[in-house]
């Protein structure tokens, strides 16, 4: 919960967080050192200087170190895992979501662990999302289409394996798809995050929501206008949503742009934890304005404190199908604890 | 048989290769590789005591490990054949380091290879020709918007802008730094790419060489490629104090990189 200066109550729903292991001893090879090394320099790169974090803590954090980060020092209500594998870089994954669902089931109703897949593992992927499903009941996945795998540098959403990962999603109500067009981090295929194939799987797989994370960015144009035609595709504000401290008025223009093209019920936060704390970003998107020049240009468009409600959200709390009303009055009455452990 | 002879050198030489490296730009940011602080160290090495020509070795690193072999290929490229223009230099050897691909890289840009042959199992469709055209119609974009945002500061109206003489543009004085810089660039890409020769040309036609015809959607298209290329930009700049220990921790002063390498006469910036 986070409590405005005015005292307020906003619901915050986290919709990007990990809870990774990328410390040395899990590394497998140079690829898992430099992966981690490239997030911490996302962390040192982007964040206020009283935000920094030492590189061990970084590399691996605890599971009360989390909890405290999001839910008692931060505003989070409920934060959205994302599970990212990386197996071929360590040992037993970066972002797992075994790891993830232990320390989910000590708090109920916090957490939201989503799974992931690689469609071009053919039929054990299908496998692999009926396990996902059976086991930790996932309402979502997250897709890496730059991940290696074997002699392949990428994949699309509209290949022809992924179309039969994605049937199966739809039909189990795993309807969740998050999927990572950002900035490279793996990108030997440049057009691994070209994000034109969003289109084609919006198109095709209308009951399932499209979030892709970090809008898209730098192809924030190609994004907009894909989110525009397709209504089931939503922007993650994961990385974009740093700016708001380094470059506010660059951070200004990118919220002009969504709001302009895709309007407010389309937005999602994300923290993107732990390259950043939910803290600092909510309370720097709470005490936003958009510039007014940049506003004009833009249709006049504002994050008026509405608007920043559903960002901070309303909206994933509709997607993960999150009955606010309940789970607030749920979590008035049990106050989470440090002590839980 | 001579083997290389290091020499110690007066500033000349180092300055004029310094000054070749900044007409190298980052071509996703359109920033030169001198100012995003990519160029780690250079130095000149006499390739025989009793020739006037030299080695110029250059190094040079990115913000990650995993940024675009592509990209680093263009800069990788551009240096040595910024540097090689010196009618003192025998050969320019570029060196890129702490890169995922930067053994198949050095081989292949020092050997004067293309890139489609070395990287055509990871990137079987790329074209880097296309690449450098998309690269280069952002380039100018980006920097016309700053020059007509520029002009509109100065008083003058879209519908003036978009039938204003080069000539107009040529003469404007911005005090604004950055306007001034990009007023510059804009018209060496404008001569480049041989749009607007004469003083009375359009100065602000499209890429293909057209009148604006709809300009608030024009300044919209414009907008979008800044946009992309500022986050970029910015991300860049950040990733690449942060991984080179640049970033401020403790609250002192930030920590530089020492970038001394042995044997070698080197400098840097």
């Amino acid at each position: 919960m986070y409590v405005t200066p005015e005292g307020k109550e906003i619901f915050v729903v986290d919709g990007h967080a990990h809870f990774w292991d990328g410390s040395p001893e899990n590394q497998k090879n140079v690829h898992g050192k430099q992966f981690i090394d490239c997030f911490y320099a996302y962390h040192t790169g982007l964040s206020p200087k009283e935000q920094l974090w030492e590189k061990s803590k970084f590399e691996k954090y605890s599971p009360n170190e989390l909890y405290n980060d999001l839910f008692i020092d931060g505003p989070d209500d409920i934060a959205i895992f994302q599970t990212t594998s990386l197996s071929d870089f360590y040992k037993t994954g970066f972002g797992c979501i075994k790891r993830t669902s232990e320390i989910a089931k000590k708090y109920p109703n916090r957490f939201i662990v989503n799974g992931a897949f690689d469609p071009r593992d053919g039929e054990k992927a299908l496998e692999y999302i009926h396990f996902m499903k059976e086991t930790y009941d996932i309402k979502g996945v997250k897709m890496y289409t730059a991940e290696w795998n074997g002699a392949s540098k990428g994949w699309r959403l509209n290949d022809p394996d992924a179309y039969k990962c994605f049937e199966l999603c739809d039909k189990l109500g795993i309807k969740n798809i998050h999927v990572h067009k950002g900035p490279t981090i793996i990108p030997l295929n440049k057009d691994a995050f070209d994000v034109h194939d969003v289109d084609y799987a919006a198109t095709d797989f209308q009951n399932l929501n499209w979030i892709v994370e970090h809008c898209g960015l730098p192809r924030l144009d190609d994004f907009c206008w894909i989110a525009t035609q397709e209504t089931n595709v939503y922007a993650g504000l994961a990385v974009a949503l740093p700016f708001i401290h380094s470059r506010p008025r660059y951070f200004g223009e990118i919220m002009a742009e969504l709001l302009f093209w895709l309007g407010p019920e389309k937005i999602l936060f994300g923290s993107d934890y732990a390259i950043w704390t939910p803290k600092w970003l909510v309370e720097k998107l709470w005490a936003f304005q958009i510039p007014e020049d940049i506003s004009a240009e833009r249709g006049g468009v504002q994050l008026t404190d509405e608007i920043k409600e559903k960002i901070l959200g309303l909206n994933a709390a509709r997607l993960y199908d999150i009955d606010v009303a309940a789970r607030k009055a749920e979590f008035a009455a049990h106050p989470m604890s440090i002590a839980a452990e | 048989m001579t083997a290389p002879i290091s020499f110690a050198l007066d500033d000349a030489p180092l300055e004029q290769v310094w000054a070749r490296l900044d007409l190298v730009m980052d071509p996703e940011l359109d920033e030169p590789v001198t100012d995003m602080g990519f160029i780690e160290a250079v130095s000149v090495i006499r390739t025989a005591p009793d020739q006037n020509t030299s080695t110029v070795h250059v190094s040079f690193r990115l913000p990650t490990y995993w940024c675009s072999p592509n990209f680093a290929f263009l800069m990788a490229e551009g240096i040595k054949r910024q540097i090689e223009v010196l009618p003192w230099v025998g050969q320019a050897v570029v060196t890129l380091q702490d890169h995922m691909a930067a053994d198949e890289m050095n081989a292949a840009i020092n050997a004067g290879a293309s890139f489609g042959t070395v990287f055509a199992e990871l990137q079987p469709d790329e074209d880097l020709a296309a690449l450098r055209e998309k690269f280069d119609i952002k380039a100018f974009q980006r920097r016309q918007e700053v020059v007509i945002k520029a002009m509109l500061a100065m008083g003058f109206l879209p519908a003036e802008i978009v039938k204003m003489p080069r000539a107009l543009v040529e003469t404007a004085a911005f005090t604004d730094p950055e306007a001034a810089r990009q007023k510059i660039r804009y018209l060496a890409i404008l001569d480049e790419k041989h749009l607007a020769p004469s003083p009375r040309d359009l100065a602000f036609p499209t890429y293909q060489g057209a009148r604006i015809d709809d300009y608030a959607q024009y300044m919209d298209l414009l907008r979008s490629v800044r946009i992309n290329m500022e986050f970029s930009g910015s991300l860049c700049r950040g990733l690449k104090r942060s991984r080179y220990q640049e970033a401020d921790l403790s609250g002192d002063v930030p920590i530089l990189v020492d970038f001394t390498a042995p044997n070698l006469t080197h400098a840097c910036r």
